[in-house]
């Protein structure tokens, strides 16, 4: 049997959907064995591959590059799951939208800084004037809401594509 | 001049890019190691009131959430005016200690141990966590289940893993159980089986890893970490204290809230990590380095036994001060064996079951400071807050900041030794990727960063022709 393609990708959040997703503790060895991981934070890889199943997002879209992240993505994955309550809705990724862009840089950088104030901008990405969730920028097939959705959805939701029932998000889940 | 950027680094936690410039004569001329987000959290906090920074801080970082919640909480207290019950500062050493080794573990064993264990130069496709267990099912099930235990003791005291609502200002939501002390007491001796057998497996490999040691950010700087009047290393409380490289102290028993007398923050144009300095020193002068590695040099001893045997062994080995970046991986093998005793005495305190375990009060002080040691060092939260509770101001200093400039010249060594000429090797680019997973950085903690991994490293002339081209595929 051909093996599942399965990428994960981390964008503007804490990486605490990726813990839950670890939080499957053994029962990822199976999980692991019938899938390839072809993408994420814990593989060496390669850009974004040609074709993949299923894509996980983490995290709100903060920036012109995550944009064209998602959307390369979105055109690469034939599944896109908005992985959290950041990927879903935004969450704390987005309690900076009340601010201006330009305040919240010169608080951090020149106001909090003791020596080269500064707002840094060599070779860097210029943050968005919001964080918004990745459905404001492309199709998403299914959300996984939590900070951070419980690891028995997630495995729930993996077993379901694995099994070749249609995913749904079955089990119990909360928002925040 | 040629130019090789790798981004982003792999396998870390986080979004990091580290571009290397070669000479016409295809020697390293200059690094760079830039992290490329930031997310706003001392601005965006402004108004919340003060008690809701624990939840809100927590989500810098869903791998030691426990750290953001422990540093916010001292501030809270500080804010309240409150010294916390007896048992709620044992419930919060005894989760921080779980914290330490599942996040250690996560280090150890699905970041590092592929290039460890696999070898540096192993086919890029499965130098991985899932390569690991088809490589070594036994010890990759091991490390699985090391974390495990970790986060079962937090799940077990705060109802979840990743972002619990348990560790509050005043002290923590819920006492613990006897059932509960009795199930975490049980399962401390086959987790300290697994690391010791770790930490005898990753001796076995120092003799293969000499060059590593070697040319692995080995420049000697400052350190600094918690200690207690005794000099044993502390994770929860404690003062902190810098040493200088030679050994000798140069700064004792800095308090949270006089961190900003010894510690500045500099801006840095091309990164979004800023980079903290020793004020006595000033900047750039003031360079020192947080973690594991950083308090073992600091600390006089462990003040466990068998930590102490391990950290008496390692000094044999690396003498007093041990300045190589690739010896974190081995200092932090040590703090899990410290980690399992210290939440045992813990646990076995008379006072870890008491049911009073949080201090009610309202604002009692418009300023506080938190100050712990993270698993990957020293984490500051400062807030100032209103009348009502509201914060006006708020200083975060995460760990990895601290070690900014330390990881930058690191880079800067390992390219220098291992990067010749104008054909490239990935292992090479990996080992440089490896110097940065030594520190085992939490990007997404330092600036709140985000994380894709990927490795595509070009070699670029100066006219941006394309020299040559690294996937891997």
């Amino acid at each position: 049997m051909k093996k599942l393609k399965l990428a994960t990708v981390w964008l503007d959040g804490c990486s605490g959907c990726h813990m839950s997703l670890l939080d499957l503790d053994g029962a990822i060895i199976p999980i692991v064995r019938k899938v390839d991981i072809v993408y994420g934070p814990l593989v060496d890889a390669q850009e974004f591959p040609e074709e993949v199943d299923v894509t996980l997002v983490e995290g709100a879209i903060s920036t012109q590059e995550d944009v064209e992240r998602l959307q390369q993505i979105r055109a690469r994955s034939k599944m896109l799951v908005s992985l959290g309550d950041c990927a879903v809705t935004g969450n704390v990724a987005a309690m900076r939208n009340v601010f201006p862009v330009n305040q919240l840089l010169q608080r951090i950088y020149v106001e909090g800084a003791d020596a080269d104030p500064g707002i840094p901008h060599d070779g860097l990405p210029q943050l968005s004037k919001q964080a918004r969730p990745a459905q404001d920028f492309v199709k998403v097939d299914v959300c996984l809401p939590g900070c951070p959705p419980q690891n028995k959805v997630i495995a729930g939701f993996l077993n379901n594509l694995l099994e070749g029932r249609k995913p749904e998000a079955n089990q119990k889940i909360k928002f925040g | 001049m040629k130019r090789i950027t790798i981004e982003p680094v792999s396998r870390i936690e986080g979004h990091g890019k580290i571009t290397i410039q070669l000479d016409d004569a295809g020697k390293v001329a200059d690094t760079k190691f830039q992290v490329t987000q930031v997310r706003g959290f001392e601005k965006f906090t402004e108004g919340r009131p003060f008690y809701e920074m624990p939840g809100i801080t927590s989500r810098i970082c869903g791998i030691c959430p426990i750290s953001h919640q422990l540093a916010a909480s001292k501030a809270c207290d500080a804010i309240m005016a409150v010294r916390i019950p007896p048992a709620a500062q044992l419930l919060r050493e005894i989760i921080h200690c779980a914290q330490v080794v599942q996040s250690h573990a996560l280090s150890f064993f699905y970041l590092s141990a592929p290039d460890l264990l696999l070898g540096m130069d192993h086919d890029p496709a499965t130098r991985n966590v899932a390569g690991l267990i088809e490589a070594n099912p036994e010890l990759a099930r091991a490390g699985i289940e090391l974390r495990k235990f970790g986060l079962l003791v937090i799940e077990g005291l705060a109802e979840e893993r990743v972002h619990p609502a348990w560790i509050v200002p005043g002290g923590v939501k819920s006492p613990m159980t006897a059932q509960a002390r009795d199930r975490f007491l049980a399962a401390i001796p086959q987790a300290m089986a697994t690391t010791e057998k770790t930490l005898g497996i990753f001796k076995g490999l120092l003799d293969s890893f000499t060059e590593e040691i070697a040319n692995f950010g080995s420049a000697p700087t400052m350190y600094a970490g918690l200690v207690d009047s005794a000099g044993h290393m502390q994770l929860y409380d404690g003062l902190l204290r810098f040493r200088a490289a030679d050994g000798s102290v140069l700064q004792e028993g800095v308090a949270a809230a006089d961190y900003a007398k010894f510690i500045g923050e500099a801006t840095v144009s091309d990164s979004y990590l800023k980079a903290p300095f020793y004020r006595p020193q000033g900047w750039p002068e003031g360079i020192y380095r947080v973690g594991a590695l950083a308090r073992i040099n600091v600390a006089e001893a462990m003040g466990t036994p068998r930590a102490d045997a391990e950290l008496q062994e390692f000094r044999q080995r690396f003498g007093r001060m041990a300045h190589s970046s690739f010896l974190y991986h081995y200092a932090r093998l040590i703090e899990m064996v410290y980690g399992l005793e210290a939440m045992q005495l813990l646990l076995q305190q008379p006072d870890a079951l008491d049911t009073h375990v949080r201090a009610e009060a309202g604002v009692n002080a418009l300023e506080g400071v938190g100050m712990i040691e993270a698993p990957r060092g020293t984490l500051i939260h400062h807030y100032k807050v209103d009348e009502n509770g509201a914060i006006t101001w708020a200083n975060l200093i995460v760990a990895t900041g601290h070690n900014n400039r330390a990881i930058g010249d690191g880079v800067r060594q390992v390219a220098e030794h291992f990067i010749h000429g104008d054909k490239l090797e990935e292992g090479m680019l990996n080992r440089v990727s490896a110097l940065v997973r030594a520190y085992d950085p939490c990007l997404s903690c330092s600036t709140h960063a985000i994380g894709v991994p990927a490795l595509d490293i070009s070699l670029i002339d100066a006219k941006g022709v394309l020299l040559d081209r690294l996937r891997s595929e």
